[in-house]
């Protein structure tokens, strides 16, 4: 069965999820496959900034925040 | 046989560092050549390459510090400098510098780099912080795998460089096996015939194998490259265009598009890392992270991450004021002390008495004034700024600001620019490389000067003090201090918001670009060379900048106040033609020609007004700074005046330096004159309502 998929940024604090879809627009979809972030990629949503956005995913070993605008474009799904 | 000495560059081995940002390539420069590029734990510190020279078994090595990469395919400027050397430059090896703590990310870039060139080293630095985490790296596995030798370093300390040295010595002579990547067949299918093309055309020098796969999906920056480092018409060669022509249309029947092709070549490379890592890497704690989170858990929360921060700038600001007092008070007696001498010692030298008052009325003055009031808060504040730079901790303060600066369709990295604004615009000014879309970068450049720079902030403080605070050094009044100079930073935060956020209204419009931040792990930084050498490299460079701004500026003052034109000195005359206008925002003509003349460098402003005070008559001595309040306020200041300078100094134009890398920068006059008009246009309508306001209040 086909799993769920939800929007990155929806995801609470300590929540791993793997990476299934990245559509967001070109320039920075290049920087998150350069920094490892490709399909199938476990990632973890690790802070979120004093205003809510942007948050910061553990990445492969490194702390990378994006911008909820963006995140909500990366399609992910959760890990059991 | 032992190589003669050839003073000459052609005779060096030209090496590139090149890594991910913030692995310490930085660090490995310094300790291979000696010299002292500056680091930090953030990534953008290097923005524009550096080189410099070491010797090793009587072979001479030039050493590039690149700015930090991702990967190959630029982003950013600063990208660009280390994609063009890698891809394009002649040289003689890489050396691929690697964080242990996170080699999986930085194995991708050591990939990229040795599909094009295998006369490489790879250095895994920072093996001291993996050790420390619970992460061991099997390096001669890796060394085995990548087919190039690995050398382990931990460079902070010195360990591993030697190594690095042996194993460069070694590949100049014979180059390394060095790994191939394959692709998908259909890819591969494709590379082939282009390959063919290329090998005919070109030099044995290019690897045509990696320059075919560019051409396949490269972007226009690459192609650019391409013309610019290869050939114009490169891509005029009818037989090329044909070959190209055909492999992306096989390749688009089987359904692989150019975008697609690119992100299945980082696909390809991003898995071959994986599976490297997990054969090289061992976590022995799987939790290796967790004391990183608790702290970002307190510095980047909703309840105290925003509080921490002003906290931290003021208590920054605290120790800045209240251990610079003494300093400052010694070397002002210092310098008195002596001045009766240094005149002595001119005198006796035969110099003439008009030249005399020059000299000590003139340079001495300005330059002393320089030393004793600017130099101990620049001392101070700089180490300890440092300090929070090597904790990791300014990447921390563009995150938890980020939301504003996107809801002025800024850049988030635009706070990390405001931070080495610090320092020196100039230097803000070149650190907006960083920033990927050329429109934020370019409201990045535009607002930097709204941070007070190490030139203009003791000054604001100097006048705080001498007008809002008084001279107790008891803690009340360095706290009352501390209140307004936060509240004096706050304001030129706010307007460089304001600021951005009416251009991308107006003349820079457009919607946020998308970025990544990377927040790196904290480290611990080595509190006693900060120190020592941020104290030394500062002092002397503000000592020489102080030097060369103010013996040319105190010479022409004092030739512009002896010099007279109808009875009257030209300093008379240009500060009586800036009065009137002066008076409308607070001020006084010889303020405003203190901002004028000391547009090439900021230090020399109040200085120069006070000159300007002297050479009417009432000299004065002067040795501390309760005896420069007593000559301002008889020169007509108020707590308005007070202010009002405040303020202009926050706001009136970027220094003769900033200026000059504005249009490096940017490459247009047009920014360049844009960049002094705003932040003016800023101050003068800012300081005129104040002045309007205060005066209808009748509050002066
Ligand atoms: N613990 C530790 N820290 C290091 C080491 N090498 C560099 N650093 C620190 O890592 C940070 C980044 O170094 P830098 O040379 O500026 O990195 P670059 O961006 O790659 O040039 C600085 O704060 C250095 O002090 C090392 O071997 N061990
Ligand atoms: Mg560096």
């Amino acid at each position: 069965m086909k799993k769920k998929l939800y929007p990155l940024h929806c995801m609470q604090i300590g929540k791993k999820v793997i990476v299934r879809k990245v559509e967001t627009e070109e320039s920075i979809k290049r920087r998150l496959l350069d920094i490892g972030m490709i399909d199938g990629t476990e990632i973890e949503c690790v802070l979120k900034s004093p205003f809510g956005d942007p948050h910061a995913y553990s990445i492969r070993g490194a702390l990378i925040a994006i911008r909820n605008d963006d995140a909500s474009s990366i399609l992910v799904e959760l890990k059991d | 046989m032992k190589k003669k000495r050839v003073k000459n560059k052609s005779s060096f081995l030209k090496i590139g560092l090149v890594g991910n940002p913030n692995v310490g390539k930085s660090t490995v420069f310094n300790g291979l050549t000696g010299l002292k590029q500056h680091t930090g734990n953030w990534p953008g510190k290097t923005v524009s390459n550096a080189s410099g020279a070491y010797t090793y078994h009587d072979r001479e090595y030039l050493l590039y510090d690149l700015p930090g990469t991702y990967s190959l395919i630029a982003h950013s400027k600063e990208e660009e400098c280390a994609r063009d050397f890698v891809c394009f430059e002649e040289q003689d090896g890489m050396i691929i510098v690697c964080d242990a703590v996170c080699l999986e990310r930085n194995l991708n870039l050591v990939l990229q780099t040795l599909e094009i060139t295998k006369k490489a080293v790879v250095v895994v630095n920072l093996m001291d912080e993996a050790k420390k985490k619970g992460i061991e790296i099997n390096l001669t596995k890796l060394s085995h795998i990548l087919g190039v030798p690995v050398v382990g370093a931990s460079a902070r300390s010195g360990q591993g460089l030697t190594e690095i040295m042996d194993e460069v010595e070694k590949m100049s002579t014979k180059s390394p096996r060095g790994m191939d990547i394959t692709y998908s067949a259909a890819i591969e299918k494709a590379i082939m015939p282009i390959e063919e093309v290329l090998k005919n055309r070109l030099s044995p020098n290019y690897n045509c194998r990696w320059l075919a796969l560019q051409l396949l999906h490269s972007d226009e920056c690459m192609q650019n490259s391409i013309k610019k480092y290869i050939a114009q018409d490169f891509f005029d060669d009818p037989i090329l265009k044909d070959t190209l022509q055909t492999a992306k249309t096989n390749l688009l029947e089987d359904d692989i598009t150019t975008q697609d092709l690119s992100n299945k070549i980082v696909s390809t490379l991003v898995k071959k890392a994986e599976s490297i890592a997990s054969q090289v890497v061992t976590y022995k704690n799987q939790n290796y992270q967790a004391k990183d989170r608790k702290i970002d858990s307190y510095i980047t929360s909703k309840k105290t991450g925003i509080p921490l921060m002003i906290l931290l700038l003021m208590f920054i600001f605290w120790l800045t004021i209240s251990l610079s007092n003494y300093p400052s008070e010694m070397l002002f007696s210092f310098f008195h002390f002596l001045e009766p001498h240094v005149q002595n010692f001119f005198v006796n030298i035969g110099i003439s008495s008009g030249f005399l008052s020059l000299l000590m009325d003139g340079v001495y003055r300005v330059l002393t004034w320089v030393i004793s009031v600017m130099l101990p808060p620049m001392m101070i504040f700089f180490p300890l700024f440092t300090l929070l730079e090597d904790l990791g901790y300014l990447p921390r303060i563009a995150f938890n600001l980020d939301h504003c600066f996107r809801k002025c369709h800024a850049c988030g990295k635009q706070a990390l620019t405001m931070c080495m604004g610090f320092g020196c615009n100039a230097v803000g000014v070149v650190g907006c490389r960083i920033i990927d879309s050329p429109r934020e970068r370019l409201i990045a450049i535009l607002t930097n000067c709204f941070v007070p720079c190490n030139g203009r902030f003791p000054t604001i403080i100097a006048i705080l003090t001498m007008f809002f605070v008084g001279f107790r050094s008891d803690l009340a009044s360095s706290f009352t201090t501390v209140i307004l100079l936060t509240g004096t930073i706050l304001i030129g935060i706010f307007l460089t918001m304001l600021i951005s956020y009416i251009l991308s209204k107006t003349l820079l419009k457009g919607i946020p670009s998308s970025f990544t931040l990377e927040l790196p792990p904290y480290r611990k930084p080595q509190v006693l060379r900060v120190i020592t050498s941020s104290l030394l490299d500062r002092t002397l460079h503000i000592l020489g900048r102080a030097v060369l701004a103010s013996i040319p500026a105190g010479i022409l003052i004092w030739v512009l106040a002896h010099v007279e034109v109808g009875g009257l000195p030209l300093l008379q005359h240009g500060t009586n033609f800036l009065n009137p206008f002066a008076e409308l925002i607070g001020m006084d003509g010889a303020i405003l020609m203190g901002f004028i003349l000391g547009f090439p460098a900021n230090e020399i402003v109040i200085p120069i007004i006070l000159m300007i005070y002297l050479s009417n008559g009432s000299l004065v001595d002067f040795d501390n700074l309760l005896a420069l309040r007593e000559i301002l306020i008889s020169n007509g200041w108020t707590w308005l005046t007070a202010v009002s300078m405040i303020l202009f100094s926050l706001m009136h134009f970027p220094c003769a330096t900033t200026c000059l890398t504005i249009h490096k920068e940017t490459g247009s006059w047009k920014w360049t004159f844009l960049s002094i008009v705003i932040p003016l246009v800023a101050g003068v309508v800012i300081c005129f309502l104040l002045t309007s306001v205060v005066r209808l209040l009748g509050l002066v």
